[in-house]
């Protein structure tokens, strides 16, 4: 039971490196508390005030979790998360 | 500092007029590690604002695909300012997350009268390296090409064709 989650440039410090790590849970919420059991800090850089941050992109099977359920989006066996900043900005 | 082809920075200047009044923003993109910016990739900004600029998320997800199956990183990240100097607001510093990249600012203020007219003026072009809230400006040395790339980091089987 593993789910691949690819991890972006900025957050591999909370993953010696690594550029995708397994973890599992049947929902977006249960394979974040698995990541920050193994990599502890990795939450706090995705969720704030329980809700995933405004400007971290998470997909499942290349679907944004915004529009699936968000936290509460189900994951089975084999699928691929991946976490990607926003790239976002701008003079305001 | 920064090392530009005088095309990609005639791309990146056209695409900021282009979208004048909003912000114009995108990516030059070159292999891992080389720190070559070799090709520019225009995205659409979804926040479609003249003070704000965010890659459409799909949009984000396949441009981060097809760099990964390239082999390629973001090497510059650049976007404009259409009313302010070319300057990482603070905005830009909170959200800037790619540690290798160098962000790229270009002014249109200048090249605009207050009708929207084309004046000519002057286009502001800045780089950055954006770590940890810390904003370090860097020379932009604009080249006619970008020289070969070191001969250690190619693939000598395909040099030869």
């Amino acid at each position: 039971m593993a789910i691949e989650v690819r991890i972006p440039t900025i957050l591999r410090t909370f993953t010696d490196g690594a550029k995708a790590v397994d973890a599992q849970g049947a929902s977006l919420s249960a394979l974040i508390e698995d990541l920050e059991g193994n990599h502890p800090g990795l939450k706090d850089r995705l969720i704030e005030d329980g809700d995933l941050r405004r400007f971290i992109n998470v997909y499942i099977n290349d679907e944004d979790v915004r529009f699936i359920g968000g936290l509460e989006a189900e994951l089975s066996d084999g699928d691929q998360v991946v976490v990607l900043p926003a790239v976002a900005g701008g003079a305001a | 500092m920064l090392n530009l082809a005088q095309a990609t920075y005639d791309a990146i200047v056209a695409h900021a007029k282009r979208d004048h009044p909003d912000e114009a923003c995108g990516v030059v993109a070159g292999p891992e590690g080389s720190d070559r910016a070799e090709r520019v990739i225009e995205m659409v900004n979804a926040a479609g604002s003249p003070t704000f600029y965010e890659f459409d998320s799909g949009d984000l997800l396949r441009l981060y695909r097809e760099m990964d199956d390239n082999d390629e990183e973001p090497v510059v990240i650049y976007h404009s300012h259409t009313a302010t100097e070319a300057y990482p607001s603070r905005t830009d510093i909170g959200l800037a997350s790619e540690p290798n990249a160098h962000y790229v600012l270009v002014s249109t203020r200048d090249c605009f009268d207050s009708e929207g007219g084309n004046n000519e003026g002057p286009v502001e072009f800045r780089s950055y390296r954006i770590i940890d809230g810390e904003v370090i400006e860097e020379e932009v040395n604009v080249v006619e090409q970008l020289p070969p790339p070191d001969p250690a980091q190619s693939d000598p089987a395909r040099s030869s064709l």
